[in-house]
């Protein structure tokens, strides 16, 4: 506009236009409906970001695991619960060997009553005490928090009923970290008394060469010797309350809720274009009829009736609960799709370009292929778009209360639900599925916005 | 009206009728039958509880004894907890997600028009950017992950304080209901919001609103009598299936609050497969969600009198 207005207008402007040959040509070459939406999607770039995040989903899910080929099943019992970026160094020790209860060689210096009877390790933690006055026996405990004035002791581990010194050897499921044991003296009912003393232990983890050599982790022929610092196996983002390796599971886990994410909805997108064309282009009664029964399946509360479905199909041993999800979405969900294409096909029934088609003789069958399904199409596919995250949410939601996937199979929802329990000590374990469900929720959402603006869809609801 | 509201009165009724019907069929269709996860029963003591549930009866007479006593209003007994009445334990936690569900709606509504009205009155500006970032936020995020964060949050707040400012889980007082509320309202919020946000964009730029400014009305009354109030319209539709989507979406917040509701109750009975609770549940919350779905069309009809003419 203001290009125009801001001209300096030349004298040539004013001079009569010319009369070209191909005036009523076109300037630019013609473009279909698909490509012109397929332009405007281009420079949608929310849209398009969406669209390379779909990909790259797509990809992690069915490449992924060609790349970083860890089992997802496979537990590494040195490494549960840990955090991407945790260190995985491991020291070398000797196998174990029995205790008798003296004071090693290589003991720190025992400063207080209660002291170390050798150098603790995640093998190991080996305690030795002296005699406390007037005590006719001892309780000894082990916490994972320092013990402050009214703090608890923590997990009693031993009791031991002789007045004189004592020892104890602690094996009971060790990780690396700061312990904090203390020992209570018991009078002669066995009642605690006042006395106690504490001991803080740092435990650094230590590996065997037996298990070094088992779980493949230094090439065969590398010599090792007790003392030397091995690597234990990578995770790069951590691994869950078992052990297994988060990212093979995410990998497992987003075929899983993406299959279920996109087939479902395209099945019963199917369903409902099938029917909804059926009951539009019919007419009539039978249209009412169809389309009152569409009503009543609306009606059903669907999560409660997902949840019914899951119990209507039970599960066997060794089935993963991802089909009789499937069928219980296409079970609830067809009817928006069907209202939707019927309102459409209703619509399309009046336009000029169908009598006229008529008019030259079209059959019915030729019409609906030809015209009519072509011209939902951009309807369908938004739509489509848009039951995916749905479809994610109830799989996610569904996994997440327990009715969903069954448990050796990985899905984010159900990930989600065991790292639920180790949330406050945890967070990576609830945190990346959550992440990757709502990257995928977004994704397809965002995509959604920009094909129903590309291909200019008005839509009554966003079901 | 009347006619009208006679009309969807009556199709709830049907509606009700099938939901019933269906959780019947699908209850029936399970795999072995109620009593066969008991533990190991005497054929006589199989007999008499048969005999006790009516599970001994052709399949058709069950059906019409089911439908009489719901129409009663007599959800039988439970199967898993002795003579405990599916109505007491319907009357006892529906309360409680119907206080979480009413508070949640509440805060749905209340924050979705004022964010939204918001973003409107500030298009392409710093508080659009903001509020529509959240908005996507909230529709991308599921809500076992706002409910989890929203306990750590309320964790790191009480040790912070070094009291509890808010209670992290269970149930009775307010102080239990806000976050739960406001975590299960936050999907519908983020979706209200973008309804609002478009419909108050359509009218800001519509004809009445350029006659009120140039008939010189103050701009909080034009916002208030004349943008507000025709803005809300679409919102009011969405509001009965968003209660539906509010009160069955509870498991997670329950779950996870620790909240005593019949979201939490319902996972439980489908655990135990107890069915009388099961289809008592089911077909409640199906006349609740269908009840509310017509009051809110009812409601409509009254705000707006334009939809009474059609």
């Amino acid at each position: 506009m203001s290009n125009v207005m801001n001209r300096e207008l030349q004298p040539q402007d004013f001079a009569p236009a010319l009369a070209l040959e191909d005036a009523h040509g076109l300037m630019r070459p013609s473009r279909s409906y698909w490509q012109d939406a397929w332009w405007r999607l281009r420079r949608n770039r929310r849209a398009l970001l969406s669209l390379w995040i779909v990909l790259g989903l797509l990809a992690f899910a069915l490449l992924g695991p060609a790349l970083w080929r860890v089992d997802p099943a496979r537990q590494d019992i040195d490494q549960i619960s840990q955090a991407p970026g945790a260190d995985r160094s491991a020291i070398i020790v000797a196998p174990y060997q029995p205790w008798n209860g003296l004071a090693m060689a290589d003991a720190p210096m025992q400063t207080g009553v209660l002291g170390l009877g050798d150098a603790p390790s995640s093998q190991a933690v080996r305690v030795l005490w002296d005699a406390l006055p007037g005590a006719s026996g001892y309780r000894l405990y082990r916490n994972n928090y320092p013990i402050d004035e009214e703090g608890a002791f923590g997990l009693p581990i031993v009791d031991v009923m002789a007045s004189g010194g004592g020892h104890y050897e602690d094996r009971l499921n060790l990780r690396p970290g700061t312990y904090y044991y203390t020992l209570v003296a018991l009078d002669e009912f066995g009642g605690l008394t006042q006395r106690f003393e504490t001991l803080t232990v740092e435990v650094p983890r230590v590996i065997t060469v037996e298990e070094v050599r088992q779980r493949a982790l230094v090439p065969d022929n590398q010599e090792l010797a007790p003392g030397d610092t091995v690597y234990l196996a990578f995770h790069p983002l951590g691994t869950d309350y078992l052990g297994r390796d988060v990212l093979a599971r995410l990998m497992s886990g987003a075929r899983v809720s993406l299959f279920i994410g996109i087939v479902a909805p395209l099945l019963y997108v199917l369903l409902g274009v099938v029917y909804g064309s059926a009951a539009g282009f019919v007419g009539g009664r039978l249209d009412q009829v169809m389309m009152r029964f569409a009503d009543f399946v609306v009606a059903l509360p669907f999560l409660l009736f997902m949840i019914l479905f899951q119990v209507v199909f039970g599960l066997g041993p060794g089935q993963s609960g991802i089909i009789p999800m499937m069928v219980a979405l296409v079970l609830l969900q067809w009817p928006a799709t069907a209202r939707l294409v019927r309102g459409q096909i209703l619509q399309i029934r009046q336009e000029a370009y169908i009598s006229a088609s008529r008019l030259l003789g079209a059959r019915t069958w030729y019409l609906v292929l030809r015209h009519m399904i072509p011209n939902t199409l951009g309807v369908v596919l938004v739509t489509l778009t848009f039951a995916v995250p749905n479809a994610i949410f109830t799989e996610a939601f569904l996994s997440f209360i327990g009715m969903g996937v069954a448990p050796p199979t990985a899905s984010w929802g159900s990930m989600s639900n065991e790292g639920l329990a180790t949330m406050l000590t945890h967070p990576h374990e609830l945190m990346f599925p959550a992440i990757f469900i709502s990257l995928t929720v977004l994704a397809f959402n965002l995509l959604g916005d920009g094909l129903r603006d590309a291909l200019d869809v008005r839509m009554r609801s966003l079901e | 009206m009347w006619q009208y509201t006679l009309k969807r009165i009556f199709q709830g009724i049907i509606t009700i009728w099938f939901i019933a019907t269906a959780t019947f069929v699908a209850m029936h269709s399970v795999p072995g039958d109620p009593l066969s996860s008991e533990r190991a029963t005497t054929p006589a003591i199989r007999a008499n509880l048969e005999e006790r549930y009516g599970l001994n009866k052709p399949i058709l007479e069950q059906y019409v004894l089911y439908i009489g006593s719901f129409l009663k209003g007599d959800f039988g007994i439970s199967f898993t907890q002795r003579n405990r009445q599916v109505n007491d334990i319907i009357r006892e936690h529906f309360p409680v997600s119907a206080t979480l569900g009413i508070l949640a709606v509440t805060f749905a509504a209340l924050g979705g028009v004022l964010f939204g009205a918001l973003t409107a009155l500030y298009r392409n500006r710093l508080p659009d950017t903001i509020i529509m970032f959240l908005v996507i936020l909230g529709i991308s995020v599921p809500s076992f992950v706002f409910a989890a964060l929203g306990q750590l949050l309320l964790v790191n707040i009480n040790n912070l304080l070094g009291f509890s400012l808010l209670p992290v889980a269970g149930w009775g007082t307010v102080g239990h209901m806000l976050i739960p509320a406001l975590v299960l309202g936050m999907s519908t919020m983020a979706y209200v919001t973008r309804l609002m946000r478009s419909s108050m964009l359509e009218i800001i730029h519509s004809d009445y609103i350029r006659t009120a400014k140039a008939k010189g009305l103050p701009a909080a009354r034009i916002f208030t009598r004349h943008e507000l109030r025709n803005a809300i319209l679409p919102v009011v539709t969405v509001l009965g299936p968003a209660i539906a989507t509010i009160t069955t979406g509870g498991f997670v917040v329950e779950l996870v609050f620790a909240i005593p509701g019949l979201g939490r109750f319902f996972v439980q009975a489908v655990q135990q497969l107890d069915y009388t609770v099961i289809m008592g549940t089911t077909v409640f919350y199906g006349a609740f969600l269908v009840t509310m779905v017509i009051l809110v069309d009812l409601l409509y009809g009254w705000i707006d009198p334009r939809v009474r003419v059609q």
